[in-house]
């Protein structure tokens, strides 16, 4: 198993602290993983994107041409990766924002509105935990649970009141993908 | 067993030279290696081990305190980035003028100038032959994995001391900023002061019962004596070439064809060369892990058995010119390199080992 990941949008919507999520469980579940972020001068309102593989074999290379799944979740990005996406692979997108649609239809295409879901949840900081669900739906690459273990350990005990919330985003974020 | 942990290679520099047992860090901020500093400042060695963390005024401040250090004989390191590594080039010579063993690490960006933050190889040149002024060397080992950043602080300190020489851990911005997996090496103490006399009977730490205080310089008026020393520089510069020669080889039992790479672009390498063997195309890589000393030999020992050799580096070419000198024309030796920042991913290695090599990948 090797899952090639590529999470893409405006600096402050947590890409890079999405894929850091993804790869503490990765790390958790015995896997072999790496975190390549673009470091570029990206703040809030730039772009960011990272790479993250999830692999039961050594990692090669990390960094990558082409990607098994793609996240993206602001204009640029979807126009930069989507032909980046390998033929059967999976374009998650977030469709606020975004004017022009992907058009492939040699990949799996996953419209997910996570902003709407968290407004719904009353915290806007759900919101890429929310993509990380519906990434996890449609790639279950790890399950949930190794998910919040790296939470746990990750998080500072003052904030693991947070991890139940970050659970309900998690599995709101499974059920906007139609199976 | 220690625990396995996720973290970016910069981080894990500063968990390692803490562990080591180093007695100071004296550094400047400056990206893409800002994180060495930073993690120092939030573990806090001082009040466990006792290690000094300084920033420094400015990279000059820094490398003249690791000179101080280092000639104590404590065991001292700085660190910064290609603009800021530049700037440190005066103290690198003199430590190695003054055989005092020291550790640096250039995480580098693109140049040249202040140029870019992103990652680069444009340093190989001054890293390898010598960059400060004079007629010296570095031990220079080049790491590709978030462990390697790890173990090569304590390889490099040990070398260091071993042959009194500074040693620089040549990294890039990928290794730098990337995170994966890595276990850290368990908490050495500190020496004490007796172990650090004992060890360093050159070192300025206070007479003592010695006959004659120790003195650390570099200036030498006298030329037969300043030849002298310069002798005696060259001498321990072929004896780490006999015996520190690091490199790691990949598929070469079968390879028609060789990559020649260092650093995160070894691993981009590796994916092209997975692609490629799943063609039929028999390409190999040997991965030089110290760039100084060179492993000139065994490079020339697998171009007896390859059509063509091909360097990839962040630059404009400048460890081909090592691989050259090693092949002496045997094979055709050509260059592919992404500059100013650009990292180049597999599928252009792959695209270049089609043009130059006319393969059917």
């Amino acid at each position: 198993m090797k899952e090639e990941i590529v999470i893409a949008g405006f600096g402050g919507q947590g890409v890079l602290s999405m894929g850091k999520i993804l790869a503490y469980a990765g790390l958790m579940d015995d896997l072999e993983v790496t975190w390549m972020p673009s470091y570029g001068p990206e703040q809030r309102g730039g772009t960011a994107n990272v790479t993250v593989i999830i692999s039961d074999s050594p990692i090669s290379s990390p960094v990558l041409d082409t990607f098994d799944t793609a996240v993206v979740l602001n204009q640029q990005s979807l126009d930069k990766f989507e032909p980046k996406v390998k033929p059967g692979g999976t374009l998650i997108y977030d469709p606020s924002g975004i004017h022009r649609l992907p058009g492939r239809t040699d990949i799996r295409i996953v419209p997910v509105d996570a902003m709407e879901a968290a407004i719904e949840l009353k915290n806007s900081k759900t919101y890429n935990m929310i993509l990380l669900g519906a990434l996890l739906k449609c790639r279950p690459v790890v399950p949930i649970d190794a998910v919040l273990r790296g939470l746990k350990k990750t998080l500072p005990e003052r904030h693991h009141h947070l991890i139940p919330l970050n659970e309900q985003a998690l599995n709101k974020g499974m059920e906007l993908v139609n199976a | 067993m220690e625990e396995v942990r996720l973290m970016k290679g910069n981080e894990a520099i500063a968990h390692a030279v803490i562990r080591y047992g180093a007695d100071g860090y004296f550094g400047y901020p400056i990206t893409p290696q800002s994180e060495v500093l930073e993690t120092l400042a939030e573990l806090r060695p001082w009040e466990t081990t006792g290690m000094v963390v300084l920033q420094a005024e400015s990279e000059v401040a820094a490398i003249n305190m690791v000179y101080g250090g280092a000639a104590t004989g404590k065991a001292v390191m700085t660190s910064s980035s290609s603009p800021g590594i530049s700037l440190k080039q005066e103290g690198i010579s003199y430590l190695a003028a003054s055989e005092l063993p020291a550790l640096i690490l250039n995480v580098m960006r693109g140049g040249p100038g202040l140029g870019t933050i992103q990652p680069s190889q444009a340093d190989y040149f001054q890293a390898t032959k010598g960059g400060g002024h004079g007629d010296y060397h570095l031990i220079v080992l080049a790491p590709a994995t978030v462990q390697e950043m790890t173990d090569f602080v304590a390889l490099g300190f040990d070398l260091a001391f071993k042959y009194r020489t500074p040693a620089m851990i040549l990294a890039d911005g990928v290794v730098g900023q990337m995170m994966e997996k890595v276990v850290l090496p368990p908490q050495r103490p500190r020496r004490t002061e007796e172990e650090v006399r004992a060890q360093c009977p050159w070192a300025a730490c206070g007479r003592g019962d010695r006959a004659e205080r120790n003195v650390v310089t570099s200036l030498e008026l006298d030329s037969a004596r300043m030849e002298v020393n310069n002798n005696r520089f060259q001498a321990t510069y072929r004896a780490i070439e006999e015996a520190e020669v690091r490199y790691q080889e990949y598929f070469t039992d079968d390879a028609e064809y060789l990559i020649v790479a260092f650093g995160s672009v070894a691993r981009i390498c590796l994916k092209a060369i997975e692609d490629a063997r799943a063609a039929g195309v028999k390409v190999g890589m040997i991965r030089p892990i110290t760039l100084w000393p060179f492993p000139s030999k065994e490079i020339a020992r697998l171009s007896a058995q390859v059509k063509g050799i091909l360097t990839v580096e962040l630059n404009a070419g400048q460890m081909i010119e090592d691989v050259r000198l090693a092949v002496e024309g045997r094979v055709p030796v050509r260059h592919f390199g992404r500059m100013g920042g650009i990292v180049p991913n597999p599928g252009e290695v792959a695209d270049t080992l089609r043009r130059e090599f006319d393969v059917e990948l």
